[in-house]
């Protein structure tokens, strides 16, 4: 069973942990929670199992890369950046403070962050250029970029595409937190981007999709990494928008959200198995 | 009225309007039941956007264009310059949270040198109204207007009743021997805060608010520099290429000069943090601006401010 994960409790415990985080980070000034808890199990298991980055190796040139292009789920990276030590917990509660760096998108004054981001379609091209360094001076690390479904709207994204498949760069690995919303909008009603697969196939990758959910899939698929020889890998992971809390779960009128205190509680609740939380904040107008 | 509901009755009594976004829908919201085909989304693509802009003009539409100011002024910036600019095409851009208007979103979502790419290129007209009274009554000879427009789309609200737009011609609020405060946009709610308490401390105050940066009131603004002893310009944008730049420029072509003090950022980005805190940490509230104009600190208190009901 080599592609059976060892330890999936504790990664599911972090993701728990991380969940926490990013609730109670969507409050005074809020922030993206729907991506962000789509993307949070992702994160985890990327940083827990597939990429060589821990606090002690942030300046080794042979770490990995994880670049995060869709930029407004950073309170998932922040939270996992707390779980690994990264961070300390207590800054999270800085979040939209003039004493501190937390914001709604990711910027490199956080330590671990590797470019900022918040533009779509951005950093699929800068990690084409590291992904090419490491080609030229013989690197063995990795190259994660996780993209949204939505930011593959832009033209980037597939000039990206294009590019690494024209330099076989297989040190390179485009994620896509498949979350099937847009802002506030489903993308298969506004611009569909199905068959992803194919689309990414056609464009000479290789490519994987799973259950952006399950770490034994999420284990299974990375495990396989390079998936070919001078092939840019794509993994299209398959995640629900809000996952965690039924009561915002697949919702579009919830991409941003400003909870209030109690809201905050009680998601808090949700998150661990107790009943739906009635919201009553106002659902923003956003996008 | 609200900049939605104008724009719904402009388009719904000009067939030649056509109302897009790039996933923009905070100000269109309800605009897709009301057009019909008439309403056009092309996703998160600004520069799709614009290139499809340009070829509905060509065949004689208004299209009324929203993104978000950064991706609309910077990431489309060659095709509104190609596409718009070069052929002159009534393409309307409505550029959504420009300036301190991203508050948290950080420094990819803050366009602080919009005003100056805008008016860089040749045809390209362009706009910062003071507020969403302002925005409204300046909106309709924007729109009818034949060369293409970028406008700072600012719905806030505040308590001045602003006099009918005049094609070019900025608003002088006050005239003021002593400082006259030019400015635009967002800003012009902190400077009515601080002509009052500079008033208030025995000072001649002036203020106008530009309206149109481009083409500019020049003699607006040589009227200001000639009768105040100090004009000090304000504006959330970049010190270079702005309404600094652009007054350097007026000052420059008529063989002038003038003690000018401004207010913009120089060669930074700002703290992203929610807005009233922004003003505050950048020195921009209206009481900051009038101490710095003092040169001493004064017992006002600055009012409170209405944060934004949006995000990116």
């Amino acid at each position: 069973m080599q592609n059976v994960i060892a330890n999936t409790t504790d990664l599911e415990a972090i993701a728990l942990k991380v969940r926490e985080h990013i609730i109670k980070m969507s409050t005074d000034g809020g922030c993206f929670v729907g991506a962000s808890l789509s993307a949070a199990d992702l994160i985890v298991y990327l940083y827990s199992e597939f990429l060589n980055i821990n606090k002690n190796n942030l300046d080794d040139p042979d770490r990995d890369y994880l670049f995060l292009s869709k930029g407004h789920d950073v309170p998932a990276l922040y939270g996992t950046f707390v779980e690994m030590g990264l961070l300390e917990a207590d800054r999270l509660k800085n979040h939209l403070s003039v004493s501190d760096n937390i914001y709604w998108h990711p910027n490199t004054k956080i330590p671990g962050i590797e470019f900022h981001s918040g533009s779509l379609g951005h950093l699929p091209s800068v990690a084409i250029g590291v992904a090419m360094d490491l080609k030229i001076k013989g690197g063995t690390n990795k190259v994660v970029c996780i993209m949204g479904d939505g930011e593959l709207n832009e033209g980037t994204c597939w000039e990206a595409v294009l590019v690494a498949n024209a330099y076989k760069l297989d040190n390179l690995i485009f994620v896509i937190d498949r979350n099937q919303f847009q802002a506030n909008m489903a993308t298969e009603d506004l611009i569909p981007l199905e068959p992803l697969h194919d689309k990414f196939t056609a464009f000479g990758a290789a490519v994987k999709r799973i259950n952006g959910h399950d770490f034994d899939a999420l284990h299974e698929a990375f495990s396989a990494y390079p998936f070919q020889d001078e092939r840019l890998n794509v993994v299209i992971a398959d995640t629900v928008r809000g996952k965690g809390l039924l009561s915002i779960e697949r919702r579009a009128d919830r991409w941003f959200c400003n909870f209030n205190a109690t809201e905050v509680d009680d998601l808090l609740k949700e998150l661990h198995g107790e009943h739906l939380t009635q919201l009553t904040s106002e659902t923003l107008v956003v996008r | 009225m609200t900049y939605e509901e104008l724009l719904t009755e402009i388009a719904l009594s000009d067939e030649r309007f056509i109302v897009m976004t790039a996933e923009n829908r905070a100000l269109v919201r309800n605009i897709p039941g009301k057009l019909g085909n008439r309403f056009i989304d092309t996703g998160i693509t600004e520069q799709t956007m614009i290139g499809a802009a340009a070829g509905l003009a060509l065949r004689g539409r208004i299209p009324v264009v929203h993104a978000l100011a950064s991706f609309l002024s910077m990431r489309a910036f060659e095709f509104i310059r190609t596409d718009a600019g070069i052929p002159g095409l009534p393409v309307k851009l409505s550029s959504f949270i420009p300036g301190f208007l991203s508050d948290g979103n950080g420094p990819t979502h803050q366009a602080l040198e919009d005003i100056s790419l805008m008016r860089g290129i040749p045809n390209m007209t362009v706009f910062a109204p003071a507020d969403e009274d302002d925005l409204v009554k300046m909106l309709p000879q924007i729109w009818t207007h034949s060369n293409p427009s970028y406008v700072r789309i600012n719905t806030r609200k505040t308590n001045y009743i602003h006099a009918p737009f005049e094609w070019g011609k900025a608003e002088v609020v006050s005239t003021g021997d002593d400082v006259t405060i030019l400015t635009y946009g967002l800003m012009f709610e902190q400077a009515l805060i601080a002509v009052e308490m500079l008033k208030n401390e025995g000072l001649s105050v002036g203020l106008v608010s530009l309206r149109s940066l481009k083409p500019v009131d020049e003699r607006a603004i040589l009227e200001v520099t000639r009768n105040s002893k100090l004009t000090v310009t304000l504006e959330d944008h970049f010190l270079s290429g702005g309404l600094y730049s652009i007054v350097a420029e007026v000052l420059l072509k008529h063989g002038l000069t003038a003690n000018i003090l401004p207010f913009a950022l120089n060669e930074r980005w700002f703290k992203p943090a929610l807005l009233p805190n922004v003003l505050e940490y950048e020195g921009f509230t209206g009481k900051q601006i009038a101490e710095k104009i003092l040169g001493y600190k004064t017992f006002y208190k600055q009012p409170g401010m209405a944060v934004p009901q949006f995000a990116e």
